[in-house]
């Protein structure tokens, strides 16, 4: 279900918070520091105003609670390089980074990941600037059909973030979570490999 | 797309509270079991009470006398990684790593894996099962082959948790807090076995929450480890899980806790896999009488009966490795 803005900052659809209150401000604020405040909500089926942060830019919109970070990418932001699989954080087609940390978007409500720091596929893999994993795919030939390669690259990218130069089991542990239904899996590991090695080069 | 359900996000344990009163509503930490139960129709909250902005259930604390507090919204991934977890409480850090995979661990809290549903397919599908409510636990005659070896009963259903049996074996303790107040349960104290209740896996009351998971100090001479078997390399619930945690005194172990998942329909305490190890030294001839006492009394059904040799056998290895040291 796509959801459309009509411009106004607020859906269509109505916008309930227990307490009367402007569409800012309508949730506890995220994080350990939060403040108390007064705990409000969003009704069933009304649509809330979030700010997302995708790759370094803010985005402003409504959602759902129940709506996926996978449902609001693809079928909201047009963000389609993230990608469905089993929608049950089984497949691993979906990760995306939640403040640098592996995720599966399938199973994250994007209400929830408001004011954390995501970056997806299209942050990291762009054509004309493609990160040192994401190049390390293309010369290590580590896709076949390439459906599973968007979530593959993202755990890679989760993987040297927290571990630059981790051991073949490391890296076969650290990319456990990603299926490839085309058993590209040596040379998805090559890639880690070689992304790993050119980290080590001095390459960005 | 999961059904429609209202939400709200609390920046209190007292407002949590509040908001849980209401018994439609259910408390989302991670979500990565919730959301499962959701879209297979297994829990139909009306309102998910988010726990991410409440500062009570975060943290992660070394005390001054060695204790650790853990706040129940801990990553599995924190744990995991955690120095002092991993040097002290091995068998912690070792069963919060071998959960689900790493982005599941980056997700999923401590408190969540604790109260995670069962994930029996005839639970999880479209069966009116006795965990439901209904007569008949269909694993019985049905397909069984992950179910139970010992404590079934009423439903053979087997607990999933990695953590539960570590945190049992290692003498934690939790703390609840609800609507009457607050209250601490061993961890060995917070399962329900069939036997007692059917329809529950937990002590928990409407509107309980896990605040905070307390890990006694290790004593001197203290080892602890945790062990699984799974159908596939990558990640799996455990078929079997061991947790075994040892003090020894010179080469004789003074005190042992071997506690099983996978096996049973709570994390199952073999206290004679425990008295075969205590008083003795850690050689070839008590680690295979523990791994034999492991699976006293089990029971296993028409499709698992392998689970039997199974537990022998990781029993077997994990008390070598700490033998190891
Ligand atoms: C593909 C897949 C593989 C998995 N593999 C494993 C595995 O190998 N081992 C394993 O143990 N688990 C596994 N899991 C289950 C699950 O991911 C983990 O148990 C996880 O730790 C659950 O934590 P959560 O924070 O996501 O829980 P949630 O889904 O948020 O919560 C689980 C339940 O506990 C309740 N709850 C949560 N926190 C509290 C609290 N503080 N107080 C009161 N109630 C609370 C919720 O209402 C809900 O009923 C797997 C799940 C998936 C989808
Ligand atoms: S689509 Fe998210 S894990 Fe498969
Ligand atoms: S390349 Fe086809 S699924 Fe991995």
């Amino acid at each position: 279900m796509a959801h459309q803005d009509d411009g106004s900052g607020f859906s269509r659809r109505t916008f309930i918070g227990s307490i009367g209150v402007g569409a800012a401000g309508l949730l506890a604020p995220l994080g350990a520091g939060a403040a108390a405040q007064a705990a409000r909500e969003v009704a069933a089926g009304a649509t809330v105003a979030v700010t997302l942060q995708i790759n370094g830019q803010a985005h402003r919109l409504e959602v759902e609670p129940r709506w996926s970070l996978l449902h609001v990418l693809r079928e909201v932001l047009g963000l389609t390089g993230t990608k469905p699989g089993c929608e049950r954080g089984e497949c691993g087609a979906c990760t995306v980074l939640i403040d640098g940390a592996t995720r599966n978007a399938c199973l994250t409500l994007a209400v929830e990941v408001e004011g954390r720091e995501i970056r997806t596929i299209e942050g990291v893999a762009r054509p004309d600037q493609p990160s040192a994993v994401a190049q390390a795919f293309v010369d290590e030939d580590a896709f076949q059909c390439g459906y599973c390669t968007p979530g593959q690259v993202m755990a890679a990218e989760g993987l040297l973030a927290r571990s630059p130069h981790p051991s073949p089991e490391e890296i076969r542990a650290g990319m456990s979570g990603n299926l490839c239904r085309c058993g590209a899996y040596p040379h998805i590991l090559k890639a880690v490999e070689r992304a790993s090695a050119s980290r080590r080069g001095g390459r960005p | 797309m999961l059904p429609a359900f209202a939400y709200a996000r609390p920046g209190s344990l007292r407002e949590a509270l509040d908001l849980l009163k209401d018994a439609a509503s259910a408390p989302l930490a991670g979500g990565t079991d919730l959301q499962g139960c959701m879209e297979d129709g297994v829990a139909r909250p009306a309102r998910l009470v988010s726990l991410a902005a409440v500062p009570e259930l975060r943290g992660l604390e070394v005390r001054p006398d060695g204790s650790l507090r853990i706040g129940a919204a801990t990553p599995l991934a924190e744990l995991a990684a955690h120095p002092a977890v991993r040097q002290r409480h091995a068998a912690l850090a070792r069963a919060a790593a071998s959960v689900g995979s790493p982005q599941l661990r980056n997700q999923g809290t401590l408190g969540g894996n604790l109260l995670q549903r069962p994930r029996c397919w005839y639970f999880r599908g479209d069966f009116p099962c006795a965990r439901k409510g209904g007569g008949t636990c269909y694993a019985q005659d049905g397909r069984n082959a992950r179910h139970a070896i010992l404590g079934g009963g009423r439903c053979v259903m087997v607990h999933p948790s990695d953590t539960a049996p570590a945190l049992v074996a290692l003498d934690a303790v939790v703390q609840l807090a609800g609507p009457r107040g607050a209250r601490r349960v061993p961890a060995g104290e917070l399962f329900v076995g069939p036997e007692r209740d059917v329809r529950r896996e937990t002590v928990l009351a409407p509107g309980e929450l896990l605040v905070e998971v307390l890990v006694p100090a290790a004593p001197p001479g203290a080892r602890s480890g945790y062990d699984k078997a799974r159908a596939r390399g990558s990640f799996d619930f455990a078929l079997v899980g061991a947790a075994v945690a040892l003090v020894l005194r010179g080469r004789s172990v003074e005190r042992a806790r071997v506690v099983l998942g996978g096996v049973a329909p709570l994390p199952w305490r073999s206290r004679p896999a425990e008295q075969a190890l205590e008083g003795r030294a850690l050689d070839e001839g008590s680690l295979a009488a523990a791994a034999e006492a492991a699976v006293a009394g089990a029971d296993p059904l028409a499709e698992n009966g392998y689970k039997v040799a199974m537990t022998r056998g990781i029993v077997q290895r994990l008390l070598a490795s700490l033998a190891a040291g």
